[in-house]
């Protein structure tokens, strides 16, 4: 097939729209200069200044904490959801059900926050639980807002299977449930570690509902990179994005790897 | 009632609609039974019935003396082969063939060796560790086959055991199909659309239509003597031409044909009201010149070489189509051209519904 000297121009022009700003960034975090107009040597020096900054590390440790607990909350439950969805065709209020799992992808996040809040205040004032916000209050809170996305993609992938194999294994002599844990939980599985992957990087991602549902001892990554950027950026935060953006290909590079393993 | 299998008054509706009305059926021990229905005849859905994947509004079904129809289908002792196969994708081939077993409790060496005695079965010896994907359909076929017989069930299902092969592979992989079930002694039940399998394989067919058996009985039976004019033009090709009773005498019928042609056959009882037709099998019209009773004229319309026979289109003085497959040596009559055909009258097959 030829193509046209048109298209590849396109392509071109598409592809610098996207990779170009990002490509700016990586450049200027090795940039020996404060200014980032100005190129004055290769350096690590914001690399450095950014495993110093201890503000910086413990926003990062905290969030990666949140993360990790927000997103295995999220896949458990979510999990749960979808499996429902796909599989009990019928139930009472299903419609109601799925309308209202699917509501946080299309809310908007300041909603999500201000109406979050307002419950952890109210719970407090009632019930004593959850004392003062914090980490906990913005796991809850990210663990709610993921729940959708992993039912989603769960659902999506049980429903592209069908349940002619979990009658196979009926047939076969399993019980339901021996059915489900042979069958459907290994079938689940790669849609399960997507769902907690993206989870993962939602919560690692988020600015909006973390800042009205923390409280002033957990400041989060995101929140932290705002409130610095309100003061003018610094050079630390393009050695920090560059380092994000390198570890978000390198998980991208082993989830490929690993869906190629699987395959054959 | 008798039989190893017995259905007795299976019924299925779905709100108004009857799936399968009232269906009785015995099958008897190591028998190879095929249904044989078009799509939405009920076939799989008795299938699903036996297998415990649907509950029959009424009726029961007794095997080996039990009666399972209250059994869910972990409990029977009936196994299926799913149509395309539904083989575990995150398996092994050992472990696909090896999970019935495994749910009996079988674990370790015993389990080993009968897995391994199975793929023997199926000529797929070392083939244990593969993964289903790198095999060809026809492996995949066989595995599905031998995981559905791993448990020896008392009752063998087959959906469509051979619909998903290349037409190359099928006439082999049926041939192997019917020695391995012959050699088990599995008594089975197979659901097919193929009217040629089902002939080629069956003990007895069961005809299902509309959710009611039509007829059963065994191939020939079946072929020579269908009891309607469904079963004779879906089983074989068969020319159905509208015949009016002329007379009836104590051991022939004279039959009258449009065009004036006559006919005569042994005498057989039929309905009085019913409306007559007669079936002649293509392959057993011949050339003639002769104009007695048991010949007819027709115009050909057309004509196609296949080899084995010469096909011909050929169209009655009434309009009424016929077909006739011929010698290939016989002389290639010229389109529009008149002849006539004659046919042995023990193969002339009368129907009254």
């Amino acid at each position: 097939m030829t193509r046209s000297p048109f298209l590849t121009c396109w392509l071109i022009a598409g592809l610098t729209v996207l990779y170009l700003p990002i490509a700016l960034l990586i450049g200027t975090s090795f940039n020996a200069s404060r200014l980032t107009t100005q190129w004055s040597g290769f350096s690590l020096r914001w690399y450095v200044a950014m495993f110093h900054d201890t503000a910086l590390m413990d926003a990062a440790f905290l969030s990666i904490r949140i993360a990790l607990v927000s997103a295995t909350i999220a896949t458990l439950l979510g999990g749960i959801a979808g499996f429902a969805l796909a599989r009990l065709r019928r139930f009472h209020g299903r419609t109601l059900f799925a309308g209202l799992l699917a509501a946080p992808l299309v809310l908007p996040d300041l909603l999500i926050g201000l109406a979050l809040l307002l419950l952890f205040v109210a719970a407090e004032r009632l019930t004593g639980f959850p004392q003062n916000r914090g980490a906990l209050t913005v796991v809850l809170a990210h663990a709610t807002m993921c729940i959708a996305y992993v039912a989603l993609v769960v659902e999506s992938r049980l429903a592209s299977t069908g349940t002619t194999l979990e009658q196979v294994a009926m047939d076969l002599g399993a019980p339901p449930f021996t059915a489900f844990l042979r069958i459907t939980l290994p079938l689940m599985a790669p849609a399960l570690l997507a769902g907690w992957l993206l989870a993962f990087t939602l919560s690692l991602d988020d600015v909006v509902i973390a800042s009205f549902t923390s409280g002033p001892g957990a400041t989060t990554l995101p929140m932290l990179v705002f409130s610095t950027l309100r003061l003018g950026a610094t050079p630390i935060l393009n050695a920090l994005a560059s380092l994000v953006l390198a570890l978000a290909a390198g998980a991208l590079f082993a989830a490929w790897r690993l869906g190629r393993a699987r395959k054959y | 009632m008798s039989g190893f299998v017995t259905f007795e008054g299976i019924e299925l509706r779905y709100g108004a609609h009857t799936a399968l009305a009232g269906l009785d059926l015995s099958i008897s021990q190591g028998e190879i039974f095929v249904l044989l229905g078009t799509s939405g005849s009920g076939k799989t859905t008795l299938l699903k019935i036996a297998g415990g994947f649907l509950t029959p509004s009424a009726g029961r079904i007794v095997l080996d003396n039990t009666d399972i129809t209250a059994l869910p289908s972990w409990q029977r002792p009936v196994n299926t082969m799913f149509q395309n196969y539904a083989l575990f994708p995150h398996m092994r081939v050992a472990e696909n063939i090896g999970f019935g077993l495994r749910r009996q409790g079988m674990r370790g060496r015993e389990l080993a060796s009968r897995v391994e005695e199975l793929l023997a079965l199926i000529r797929l010896e070392g083939h244990g560790a593969r993964r289903i994907s790198e095999l060809s359909g026809g492996q995949q076929q066989r595995v599905a086959l031998a995981r559905s017989l791993a448990r020896r069930p008392k009752l063998l299902l087959l959906d469509e055991p051979l619909s998903a092969l290349d037409r190359s592979l099928r006439e082999e992989t049926r041939a192997d199909l019917l020695a391995l079930l012959k050699f088990l002694g599995t008594t089975s039940i197979i659901v097919t659309h193929d009217q040629d399998e089902a002939l080629a394989i069956a003990d007895r067919i069961g005809v299902l239509r509309e959710g009611r058996l039509e007829q059963v009985g065994r191939p020939s039976d079946l072929y020579e003597r269908p009891a309607t004019r469904a079963i004779a033009a879906f089983l074989g090709a068969a020319n159905l031409i509208p015949v009016r009773l002329a007379e009836s005498t104590a051991d022939t019928l004279s039959l009258a044909l449009p065009g004036g042609a006559t006919a005569i056959m042994p005498v057989r009882p039929i309905a009085p009201a019913g409306l007559l037709h007669l079936a002649l099998r293509p392959e057993s019209l011949t050339l003639t010149i002769g104009t007695g009773p048991n010949t007819l004229a027709a115009t050909v319309e057309g004509a196609t070489y296949r080899g084995a026979t010469r096909d011909l289109r050929l169209r009655l003085p009434d309009g009424t189509p016929l077909r006739a497959n011929l010698s290939p040596d016989a002389p290639i009559p010229p389109e529009g051209s008149a002849l006539r055909l004659t046919w042995n009258p023990s193969r002339a097959i009368l129907l009254d519904r």
